[in-house]
C-alpha cells in the first residue's frame, strides 16, 4: 500500500484558507506559510494516515483504482482479484479475531490444531465472498460518512456508501481494532449484513449436531467445491 | 415485549390495528419460543427448499436469458419504471413514521420520472437532489412498536417475518401494476419478477458461495439487514443478537 502524505496535507493546509483571486502579494504570501506549514505537518500528517479512517480510504482508493486500471479484473479473472486482495487486503484484516467471533463460546473447545485449521479455512472463505463482491464494482463513487474515532481508541467502526444509480446508496462498514501500532478490519458489513457474524448461528448449529471437527470438514469441502467451480469457469 | 422505539403516535385507528397485531404477534411469540429464534424452523424450511428450486428451474435462468439478450439501458429503464411506482408507497411510508419532508421529496420524485423521466424510465429526480428512499409498511410497523414475531419464509415470496408479512397487505393496495386485469397483468408480474431476480443474480451467486447451510445464512442476513433498515443504519451495536426475532 503506497502512503500519500502530501495529497491528504493538501486537503488539510489548503481547505482553512480563504479562495486567493489573481496573482499578488497575498498570494505569493498564502504560498510561503503553506510551504511552511507543510514542511511543519509532514510528520504529523504520515500518523495521522495510519488512522482507521485514513487507512481504510487509502485502502479504498488503491483497491477500485487497481481494478479500473486491470482488465482481467474486469472480464472476470478470480485468480488476479484474489492476488490484489491477498496483496492490498489481507495485511489489514484480523481473520484470527474474525473466526473467534464467527465461533463465539466453540472457539475456546477447539484444541489448538483445530483453531488454526478453522482460521485458515475461515479466511479462505472469508476472501472468497469479499473477492465477489468486489467483482461487481463498477466505477460507482463511494463516500465516506464522518470518522468516528477519538484518539485513544482501540475499536472503531469506518462507515463508507457506495452511490449507485436510482437505488438507496449501499453502505459498507469496516469494524476495525488497534493491535499494537497497527489498526485492522476483523469484520465488514454490507447494508447491515456482516461478512463474519452472519455465521455465527451456522457455526453453532453445525458444531451441536457434528462437532468442531465435523464444521471444518465441512468448511474445507465447502472451500474445495468453491475452488473447482472456479476453475472451470 | 420488546420495542423498537417508542411509539410516536396514538389514538388513530392504524395505531389500534397496529397494537391488535402486536398482541397477537407477541403472544405466538412466547409459546412457541425455541433456542435459535426461529421457532417455525420445521415449517420454513421446505419452503424455503420449493422457493430455491423453483428460482433455479424457472425464475433464475429466465433472468439470467434477460440479462443475457436485453440490452443494458433497456433493462435500467424496466426496473425504474417499478422502482419509480414503489415511491408511491415509500412516500406514504415516510408520512406515516413521521417524516412529512421525506415524504414530499418522494412523491416529488415520482411526479419529476413520472413526466420528465417519461414514466419512470429515466431518473431526473436523483440528479435534482430528489434521493431515492424505500420505505415499506413493515418499517411502519416496527416503528409504532410492533415486534417481528418468527422469521417466516413465505412461498414465492421469500424471508419476512409475521410482521412484515402482514405490512406487503398495505403494499399490494399501493401498487398500481396490481389494478392491471387479465393477461396484461401476468405479462407485468413476470417482467417485474424477472427484472428484479436479473438485478440480484451476483448477489445470489454470491450467497451460494458464501453459505455452508443455505437456509440459516439468507435468515441470518435478511434479518441483519431487516433491523439495519428498521434502525436506518444505525442498529444496536451491542444487541447483535436481537436480529433473530423475539429472543429475549
Amino acid at each position: 500500500m503506497t502512503l500519500s502524505p502530501t495529497h491528504a496535507l493538501r486537503e488539510r493546509a489548503t481547505s482553512p484558507m480563504p479562495e486567493q483571486r489573481g496573482f499578488g502579494f497575498a498570494t505569493a504570501a498564502a504560498a510561503a506559510v503553506l510551504i511552511v506549514l507543510l514542511a511543519l505537518l509532514a510528520p504529523m500528517a504520515l500518523a495521522e494516515e495510519l488512522a482507521p479512517d485514513a487507512l481504510i480510504k487509502s485502502l479504498t482508493a488503491d483497491v477500485t483504482a487497481a481494478i479500473r486500471q486491470d482488465p482481467a479484473i474486469r472480464a472476470g479473472d478470480a485468480r488476479r482479484l484474489s492476488e490484489l486482495v491477498e496483496a492490498k487486503i489481507v495485511p489489514h484484516f484480523d481473520f484470527n479475531r474474525a473466526v473467534q467471533i464467527a465461533m463465539g463460546p466453540n472457539w475456546r473447545r477447539a484444541t489448538p490444531e483445530q483453531q488454526e485449521e478453522l482460521t485458515r479455512q475461515f479466511k479462505t472463505l472469508v476472501l472468497r465472498t469479499y473477492s465477489g463482491a468486489l467483482a461487481a464494482y463498477r466505477d460507482q463513487a463511494i463516500a465516506f460518512g464522518p470518522p468516528r474515532a477519538h484518539p485513544g481508541d482501540s475499536e472503531v467502526t469506518v462507515r463508507s456508501e457506495i452511490n449507485q444509480p436510482a437505488s438507496e446508496p449501499l453502505a459498507i462498514e469496516y469494524d476495525m481494532e488497534k493491535t499494537g501500532a497497527d489498526w485492522k478490519v476483523y469484520d465488514i458489513r454490507v447494508s447491515g449484513i456482516s461478512l463474519v457474524a452472519t455465521y455465527r448461528n451456522t457455526f453453532s448449529e453445525e458444531v451441536r449436531n457434528h462437532g468442531i471437527e465435523g464444521l471444518i470438514q465441512g468448511l474445507a469441502t465447502k472451500n474445495r467445491q468453491a475452488n473447482t467451480a472456479e476453475k472451470q469457469t | 415485549m420488546r420495542h423498537l422505539f417508542p411509539s410516536r403516535r396514538s389514538g388513530s385507528a392504524a395505531a389500534t390495528l397496529a397494537l391488535l397485531i402486536a398482541t397477537a404477534l407477541s403472544g405466538c411469540a412466547t409459546t412457541g419460543e425455541s433456542a435459535s429464534g426461529d421457532p417455525i424452523e420445521p415449517a420454513n424450511r421446505p419452503v424455503f427448499e420449493f422457493n430455491q428450486g423453483l428460482d433455479h428451474q424457472v425464475v433464475r435462468p429466465v433472468a439470467e436469458g434477460y440479462e443475457a439478450q436485453v440490452p443494458a439501458p433497456v433493462r435500467s429503464c424496466v426496473r425504474n419504471v417499478f422502482s419509480n411506482l414503489g415511491d408511491i408507497f415509500t412516500s406514504v411510508n415516510q408520512l406515516l413514521q413521521g417524516e412529512p419532508g421525506k415524504a414530499v421529496s418522494d412523491i416529488s420524485r415520482f411526479g419529476v420520472n413520472t413526466t420528465v423521466g417519461v414514466l419512470g424510465c429515466f431518473d431526473p429526480a436523483s440528479s435534482m437532489g430528489l434521493a431515492k428512499h424505500k420505505r415499506d409498511f413493515g418499517e411502519t410497523l416496527a416503528l409504532w412498536g410492533v415486534p417481528p414475531g418468527p422469521y417466516v419464509v413465505l412461498p414465492l415470496l421469500g424471508p419476512s417475518t409475521v410482521r412484515d408479512a402482514f405490512g406487503l397487505v398495505p403494499g399490494w393496495f399501493f401498487d398500481p401494476t396490481n389494478y392491471v386485469a387479465g393477461p396484461a397483468a401476468l405479462a407485468l408480474k413476470g417482467t417485474q419478477t424477472v427484472s428484479a431476480r436479473s438485478s440480484n443474480l451476483k448477489a445470489s451467486d454470491l450467497i451460494d458461495s458464501a453459505a455452508l447451510d443455505p437456509y440459516l445464512f439468507t435468515r441470518d442476513a435478511f434479518l441483519a439487514h431487516r433491523l439495519d433498515q428498521i434502525y436506518d443504519g444505525h442498529p444496536p451495536i451491542a444487541d447483535a443478537d436481537s436480529a433473530r426475532p423475539d429472543v429475549n
